[in-house]
């Protein structure tokens, strides 16, 4: 169950990112919404549903707008998986902390991105992609992070409570 | 539920184990879908049957909120521009003199080439653009139509008269475009009045401007200057010959002092592509190969 509200969010993420976000882009840039729900899976749920979540994202990225498939999966799977570790130190009250694990995992693949797409091809000038794309997708993330923080905090333990009562009633 | 069953019976695969197959899986899809088509048709067919119909949909919305918004935008701006426009008409007033002779040439020009009829006799479908590149890196899109309706791999994309990009990955009912502003795409044109040729290469950089990078331009005589039409050329193996790619806006010699670079203006907005047509014609079943491929 809980898995399954997990999907559905993500495809939905994807599928606003792709279509609806494009025409409310700033200058042409569009904040990364995918990372912020494997980030947020992550460290609310956990490794596995860390890794879940950035498997799935990665794969749909990869599937509809990627020469090849794979590569933005095993990113956002290490994602999810690194975001997940950081659940011991997660507590539902503190906003802060999860908005810096989100920047720091929109950072971390943005990064990555320029090293394995523009920089691997001689793409050197690092402080104008920086500027001009990192810091603007950077921002709009933190931001959308901040204004989606809590509804997803209220939806992830939504979704405990049903599959924890799923279990409930199979084991009795 | 699985999950329950393999706790009551205690064998949990550990986490870190299921990062290592996870891992071991994205490597190998990738290595897959770069070499092989097996895994890619099969992905293919599976996301255009579950993912597509629900992009179309909110692809509808999205452009009926942009237009809404450009409709207020116009309002503000109309003002603005008007005096704008003013100055522009003069200007155009001008280009249009300018614009005229070069018809005259490009006519000379195409009967010349025989263009003329090779580039309307290409049979083309229409297909709305239904989804852009989550990220920011690429300018890549997704079209609602795909091997159903004949759509092809390495199919040239056009829009009001320019090349858009090509086919670089095709769905039951969808596929992917790779526009020519994207910073992978490379393609392969001559400058129409001088049939020099030269490499038109996406750039991210140029992209926020519109604009798109040149460069190997090999012209000793110094023929070519601001303003010349460039299209695709004869000897690219992926784009078929004449398709306008754009005006040249700005031309220099390289630190090499033997080929030229600049950049080139593209003759499609595509901050604002909404319906595309496709070539369905590709590019190996012209001249050549066409008796070739007849035999098949």
């Amino acid at each position: 169950m809980k898995r399954l509200i997990e999907l559905i969010t993500i495809v939905l993420a994807f599928l606003l990112q792709c279509t609806l976000f494009q025409s409310l882009s700033f200058a042409g840039i569009v904040p990364n919404l995918l990372v912020v729900l494997t980030s947020a899976y992550g460290f609310m749920g956990g490794e596995r549903e860390g890794m879940f979540a950035g498997m799935i994202s990665g794969l749909l990225m990869d599937l509809f707008y990627a020469p090849f498939v794979g590569l933005n999966a095993l990113i956002f799977l290490y994602i999810g998986y690194v975001n997940g570790m950081a659940n011991r130190l997660f507590y539902p009250e503190d906003i802060k902390f999860p908005i810096f694990c989100i920047s720091l995992s929109d950072a971390s693949c943005l990064i990555l991105q320029y090293m394995l797409g523009f920089l691997l091809r001689a793409r050197l000038d690092l402080p104008y992609y920086v500027l001009h794309v990192m810091i603007p997708e950077l921002s709009y993330t933190i931001l959308t992070a901040i204004v989606l923080a809590r509804p997803l905090l209220k939806l992830f333990g939504f979704a405990q409570r049903l599959s924890r009562g799923d279990e409930a009633s199979e084991d009795f | 539920m699985a999950r329950v069953q393999l706790k009551r019976r205690k064998v949990v695969i550990p986490t870190q184990y299921v990062l290592v197959i996870l891992t071991v899986l994205c490597l190998a899809l990738m290595i897959l879908t770069l070499f092989t088509d097996v895994v890619s048709s099969l992905l293919s067919g599976i996301g255009g049957y579950t993912i597509v119909p629900f992009q179309n949909g909110m692809t509808q919305v999205g452009t009926g909120f942009t237009k809404q918004m450009e409709n207020l935008r116009q309002v503000k701006t109309v003002l603005s521009e008007n005096e704008a426009l003013a100055e522009r008409v003069a200007e155009l007033e001008q280009e249009n003199n300018q614009l005229t002779i070069d018809r005259y040439e490009l006519t000379e020009l195409r009967q010349l080439y025989a263009l003329d009829e090779e580039y309307s006799s290409y049979k083309k479908i229409g297909a709305r653009v239904t989804g852009k590149d989550p990220g920011n890196w690429y300018s890549v899109f997704v079209i609602d139509k795909g091997t159903d309706d004949g759509v092809k791999l390495d199919m040239n994309v056009i829009s009001g008269g320019g090349l858009v990009g090509i086919v670089t990955k095709v769905g039951p009912n969808w596929a992917q475009v790779r526009s020519i502003i994207d910073d992978n795409s490379k393609v392969s044109a001559s400058v129409l009045s001088t049939a020099d040729n030269l490499i038109v290469a996406g750039n991210l950089k140029q992209m926020e401007h519109g604009d798109i990078d040149f460069g190997q331009l090999l012209d000793n005589a110094d023929r070519v200057t601001v303003g010349d039409k460039v299209v695709t050329s004869d000897i690219s193996d992926r784009y078929l010959p004449g398709i306008t790619i754009g005006y040249i806006s700005q031309i220099q010699m390289d630190p090499n002092n033997l080929t030229k670079s600049g950049m080139l203006t593209p003759i499609v907005d595509f901050e604002h592509l909404d319906i595309v047509l496709i070539i369905t014609q590709v590019k190996e079943h012209t001249g050549a190969g066409a008796g070739e491929q007849s035999g098949l």
